[in-house]
């Protein structure tokens, strides 16, 4: 097949893994209504159950996830669910099954997108996206394979989805030859250790989310105020979902300090220094001390909790401005959108 | 979460705000509720001595050093929205052109130098010293703690993290004899990489020391980055020289076109070594329709010889520097150098030259100047305009194509004074024509002139010829000079490593205790304390307690025979 051709097959396989990622978000969401459905019975013993359920979390309702890894030892890594339901519900079976055909059609697409372009698929904002996306899945996958965290399917796939839809209508470009600055094999390592970074920060940036939801849904719920947004009483308490947000950001932390490095390595052999406040490193920079802010922070009397999550929340903004932003409208050195 | 005390278990080298991930953010609020009231008592009393030291305990305090973090982030952002002179000069004279009042104000504000600015500058080197003040007295403390015991026991292990209970197994002689069983405890904690202490009815046992060392090593690191970076600054140099094809490059601080020297170095003692350009080949993309033009490929074929040395033939690439001499060589830009010769209407030669003409698009339209002072009636300048695949449009003359297709030179004729004799430095990439009178030129009734390469054509009002001899490239080199990049990234690989080894390596606690229980018999009590994020603190504790039952079940009486005697456990490594 030509390049065209290819090229063609790919955008057709991306078309069908974002249809097949709508309806895994509507399936998902539809979970989520559910879960709001369920919590409306008592949402305040289902939080206390929440609170004390180690037991009941660690053997109940457990049996029908093939995606949540045996360990009674760790029961807060386990999103308790009504006990009665013995297998997961229909709606969030369907949701994740669908997320595997769709990402395995944005495997395909992406896998063909780099065939035609005899590269790898990450040299331009549309390619970036796609990558990005793609990683933003597998790591969502990979992370449900230890630990349940299926209640945010809705955000990963209507994140992926929003991503996508703006990168096929907005930075689509044809297959190109590579400027002659972006032939290094550093493109492969740094660019990629980047997107990789980026897909743990979002899993993060999400699990942050909930954690203020929950923080604030758990604070009504001592005050027995009536509470909004009842399916958070399935989730894990904001403790929880603090920690898991802390592990994820840490190895995005650790991969984007290593997409800095490697930056500065190819920046030297490119331009001649390692480092030029270039516009793009000025906010790789940024980024990267807000996130060593928010390490920081966990270990700050008084800045654990809310404002961390805050601190998170606020980086993956950075993250994402940094990429849809800087790249499209600041002038700079890292001229590579494609655009 | 454990809700532990903390009380007795802070470090005392830690800023006093720091925590270790053993509260809830509930107790934290309040504490430090607390702490802000008693500085509000303590503090309007304070003799000069105090306030130093309250200052100090200030700076170096968390809060401080987050809040130092996020205002550095704050205070990068604007290095990015206005364009800086380090990276861009000529995007910030252009924005003092297009904003005439904004400029001076921004400028005061040191915007258009942000990372060597006041203001940032400041804020780094507070979060430096802040870090300094508390690097200092942490590796202090960790010297001492690599060198010493786990501490004792605590009294009660029912309030610590994962605590486990077993009952002891049945032994063949004195139930409440357990020294056997603690020592084969305090073997397998060893075993697992823990310091152990044994006392007479239990083990307490550390492991992960490495993951203090691996924080130190991270800040010491960074300090050591912004020495390193501070020293190559000084000691370092950049510069920039065009060399057209055919001609060489020697590197001494005349031959620049540009010179950054850092404020250290001595201009007379570089390197010396000599770079001729022998040809700068360029492929273009002629397949791929969405891609027609797009370069490919710059190779700057080059030969060089160093002090002393015969000539070597060597290449240059974009991402494949020449390192030469303790410097590196970057091809960084490009162009077309026309080479022009004027002669007089005698015939004799007044100007030749390869004129480097800067680009203006990715097809490679570039301009030029070329200024005759001497030899003719008149001082000649003109601008050329040069298109190497040129083709022609309503707008007038562009070029489709950056080879050499067709090439073709135009040329505005001016005659006048040029400027040259009053002493004032003028750009060789600039004409001024406000005191020239222009002779030809696409708006004169003369037309302008125009050239392809061969061709000679008369000047206007018989001053002489121009001719456009041939069209080599020219390159465009960086020679960049850093005594500490080698620092730098060794440095930077310290950073990464401290980094993996304090976020991922647990530091914990662990104990084993024994308890007669009720029925005679004794009862093993298992615990551990997190230091810093750990989440498989709890699982490591069931683990241990199942291990150890298990060693005692498997190995009952020769385990007993041989550990006895045994004494309160060496140390074992970190």
């Amino acid at each position: 097949m030509t390049t065209a051709s290819l090229d063609a097959t790919s955008l057709l396989l991306l078309y069908g893994a974002m249809a097949v990622y709508a309806i895994s978000f509507v399936s998902f969401a539809m979970d989520l209504a559910r879960r709001s459905s369920t919590g409306s019975v008592d949402s305040r013993v289902a939080a206390r159950v929440l609170a004390t359920s180690s037991a009941a979390g660690a053997t109940g309702a457990r049996s029908g996830s093939t995606t949540t890894a045996d360990r009674p030892e760790r029961p807060r890594s386990v999103a308790p669910r009504p006990v009665a339901s013995q297998r997961a519900p229909i709606s969030l079976r369907v949701g994740l099954s669908l997320a595997v055909v769709g990402f395995a059609l944005h495997l395909a697409s992406t896998v063909l997108r780099g065939i035609a372009a005899a590269r790898v698929p990450w040299a331009n904002m549309y390619e970036f996206s796609m990558t990005g996306t793609l990683l933003i899945m597998g790591v969502f996958l990979l992370v449900l394979l230890a630990r349940d965290l299926r209640f945010l399917g809705t955000f990963v796939t209507g994140l992926v989805l929003i991503l996508l839809g703006i990168s096929t209508v907005g930075f689509r470009v044809d297959v190109v030859p590579l400027p002659p600055a972006l032939q290094s094999y550093w493109l492969v390592i740094h660019v990629f250790v980047a997107i990789l970074a980026t897909a743990f920060f979002a899993l993060g940036f999400a699990l942050s989310v909930v954690q203020l939801l929950q923080h604030s849904r758990e604070a009504a719920a001592e005050t027995a105020k009536s509470v909004r947004l009842r399916f958070l009483a399935t989730l894990p308490d904001a403790v929880t979902l603090e920690n898991l947000a802390y592990r994820l950001n840490i190895i995005g932390f650790i991969f984007w300090t290593f997409t800095l490095m490697a930056g500065a390595i190819w920046a030297e052999r490119a331009w001649g220094r390692y480092w030029g406040w270039d516009t793009k490193e000025v906010w790789t920079f940024i980024i990267w001390v807000l996130y060593a802010g928010y390490i920081h922070a966990r270990a700050t009397r008084g800045w654990r909790g809310s404002r961390s999550a805050w601190l998170s929340i606020i980086g993956f903004s950075a993250v994402l401005f940094n990429f849809g932003v800087v790249n499209v409208f600041f002038k700079g050195l890292h001229a590579y959108s494609g655009l | 979460m454990s809700r532990l005390s903390e009380s007795g278990q802070r470090d005392p080298a830690r800023p006093d705000d720091y925590i270790d991930g053993r509260s809830d953010a509930a107790a934290d609020d309040r504490s430090a509720d607390d702490r802000s009231a008693d500085d509000r008592i303590t503090g309007p009393k304070l003799g000069a001595v105090e306030w130093l030291r309250w200052f100090w305990r200030q700076l170096t305090s968390m809060r401080t050093a987050l809040f130092l973090l996020l205002l550095l982030a704050v205070a990068a952002i604007p290095g990015s929205l206005v364009p800086q002179r380090t990276s861009d000069p000529n995007g910030v004279a252009q924005y003092r052109v297009d904003n005439p009042d904004l400029f001076p104000v921004l400028d005061s504000l040191q915007a258009f130098d942000t990372y060597s600015s006041v203001w940032f500058s400041s804020i780094y080197l507070l979060l430096f010293l802040s870090l300094i003040g508390c690097v200092l007295p942490r590796t202090k403390h960790h010297l001492i703690a690599l060198r010493s015991q786990p501490p004792r026991t605590p009294a009660r292990l029912s309030r610590m993290a994962g605590f486990t209970t077993r009952p002891a197994p049945d032994t063949a002689g004195d139930a409440t004899d357990v020294a056997p069983a603690l020592e084969a405890g305090r073997a397998l904690l060893a075993k697992s990489g823990y310091r152990t202490v044994l006392s007479d009815t239990s083990v307490s046992a550390e492991r992960g020391y490495s993951r203090e060392t691996g924080n130190l090593v991270f800040h010491i690191a960074l300090i050591g980055i912004l020495v390193a970076v501070g020293i190559g600054g000084g000691f370092g140099y950049s510069g920039q020289r065009v060399v057209v094809e055919g001609q060489a490059f020697v590197n001494t601080l005349s031959a620049y076109d540009s010179f950054n020297p850092g404020r250290f170095v001595d201009e007379n003692e570089l390197a010396t070594y000599r770079i001729r350009l022998e040809e700068l080949r360029v492929t273009y993309e002629e397949q791929n329709e969405n891609a027609i033009g797009q370069p490919i490929d710059y190779t700057a074929e080059v030969s060089t010889d160093a002090a002393g040395e015969s000539a070597t033939a060597d290449q240059i690439k974009v991402n494949e520097p020449l390192r030469i001499d303790g410097t590196d060589v970057f091809l960084l830009g490009n162009g077309y150098a026309p080479t022009i010769t004027v002669r007089n209407p005698a015939g004799e030669v007044v100007f030749t030259d390869s004129v480097p003409f800067l680009p203006q698009d990715t097809n490679l339209t570039s301009i030029g100047v070329i200024k005759v002072p001497d030899g003719l009636d008149q001082q000649l300048g003109m601008i050329g305009f040069f298109y190497p695949t040129r083709a022609t449009s309503d707008a007038g003359d562009f070029s489709a194509f950056p080879d050499l297709r067709d090439p073709v030179l135009s040329l505005n004729v001016y005659a006048g004074d040029l400027g040259l004799d009053e002493g004032v430095p003028r750009s060789v990439y600039e004409l001024d024509t406000d005191d020239l009178t222009q002779l030809s030129g696409r708006n004169t009734d003369e037309g302008g002139i125009r050239l392809a390469p061969g061709e000679t054509q008369e000047l206007p009002d018989g001053l002489g010829t121009v001719s456009l001899d041939d069209v080599p490239r020219f390159a465009s080199f960086d020679i960049h000079h850093d005594p500490t990049q080698g620092w730098v990234l060794f440095f930077s690989v310290l950073v990464l490593g401290g980094l993996l080894t304090s976020l991922f390596v647990p530091r914990r606690r662990m104990w084993l205790k024994a308890v007669p229980d009720a029925a005679g018999g004794m009862t093993f009590e298992y615990a551990a304390l997190a230091r810093g994020d750990d989440p498989a603190l709890e699982a490591a504790v069931t683990d241990f307690a199942d291990r150890h039952i298990a060693a005692l079940d498997s190995g009952r009486g020769a385990a007993a025979a041989t550990v006895t005697t045994a004494q309160p456990g060496p140390r074992e490594r970190i």
